[in-house]
């Protein structure tokens, strides 16, 4: 099987996990700026990052032939301190232009506080002039439903973001409806504890069918599993899926959000 | 799939995970001490799973949920701990 994994933080994953992935068909990964697990103390921080992401960790990838893109932010959870975020907002445009970024990213809310909703709309108004694709971190736990809502709210209030460029990370049953129907894409992240496993991801398919949803892992620094993608490939067997309904889901999904940034291009196996 | 087949499939799987809940409620009862108000959340969310609905999943979530819809004044922390504060205090 192929399939790619649209939201991965290779930062914190071992190179074991690169070629794990690759021999379960990873086609490419892609990585949205992140929280380190601890707060970087100025904006040189976030330089030294888009640094790793662009130029480091794409070096990486391809010991193991496999494309790496990224997206670019200061992420909701150091979101807190407007100063430092306008700051670092300042230093995504030189970014932004190299060959593997693909948007604005991982972007959102995550305590749903006044500076997190400044931060973000800091955010989407440097997509809207750069006419950059958005990908959207939304809260965990408790604050998931209400973010989900403020978030949207943000989205749409800008006339100049189309919600077909903007994918909604995260759902779960009680946002995957409210996303969809506003016409953004929604991503299902298969995370233990915190987000959603296998078996409620297809049941999220069956219900509000395949058209723009995609399944990422979000594998980071805590527990989590680099190959929770190709696992739901399984699931999705298992409950009797066939092999393009898979194919559609893991690869043909992710690769049609992604192009809408012409620098996302594939190699085509050649069979 | 059948119905049959859904609980060819996932029965077991469940049963486990609903001793598991189970174990947790008895253990916390059994424990000595006031508890949070996670555990009110919990007894709530847990009413959800009676409901005569097929959108039980959305029905604990929404219940473990802030319901409110005004942004907070300032972050003082980034974790979140599953159940709103606000829901015992309403
Ligand atoms: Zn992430």
């Amino acid at each position: 099987m192929r399939y790619i994994e649209p939201h991965a933080h290779m930062v914190s994953r071992t190179t074991d996990d690169y070629q794990a992935m690759v021999v379960a068909g990873c086609a490419a990964v892609c990585e949205p700026a992140f929280w380190a697990g601890f707060d970087r103390s100025s904006a040189a921080g976030f330089y030294d990052y888009f640094c790793q992401l662009t130029e480091h960790e794409p070096r990486r990838a391809a010991k193991f032939g496999l494309p790496h893109y990224c997206w670019l932010c200061i992420n909701p959870k150091e979101a807190e301190d407007v100063k430092l975020a306008q700051d670092v907002v300042a230093l995504m445009p030189q970014f932004l232009e190299r060959s593997n970024v693909l948007g604005i990213g991982e972007i959102g809310l995550n305590k749903n506080s006044r500076n997190e909703l400044k931060v973000l709309e800091l955010h989407v108004d440097l997509a809207a002039r750069q006419n950059q694709l958005i990908l959207v971190h939304t809260p965990h736990l408790e604050d998931k439903l209400k973010g989900t809502r403020l978030i949207l709210d943000v989205l749409k209030a800008d006339g100049r973001i189309k919600p077909e460029r903007c994918l909604i990370d995260h759902v779960e049953e009680h946002t995957v409806k409210m996303v969809l129907d506003q016409g953004f894409w929604a991503g299902m992240t298969l995370y233990p504890e915190t987000k959603c496993t296998a078996a409620r991801a297809v049941d999220m398919i069956e219900r509000y069918g395949s058209e723009r949803l995609w399944m990422n892992s979000a594998c980071d620094w805590g527990v989590s599993v680099p190959l929770a993608v190709p696992y739901a490939a399984q699931e999705l067997r298992r409950r009797g899926h066939d092999a393009a309904t898979i194919d559609r889901l893991v690869y043909q999904n992710p690769k049609r959000f992604l192009s809408q940034c012409s620098k996302f291009k594939l190699i085509e196996p050649t069979v | 799939m059948s119905r049959q087949q859904l609980l060819d499939l996932y029965y077991l799987e469940a049963r486990s995970k609903l001793i598991d809940v189970a174990a947790f409620l008895d253990r916390v009862e059994r424990a000595s001490g006031a508890g949070d108000f996670r555990w009110d959340a919990f007894k709530a969310a847990l009413a959800q799973m009676q409901a005569a609905t097929s959108a039980r999943a959305e029905g604990v979530l929404n219940a473990l949920s802030d319901p409110t819809t005004e942004p907070i004044p300032v972050a003082t922390t980034k974790a979140a701990c599953g159940a709103w504060p606000g829901r015992s205090a309403t």
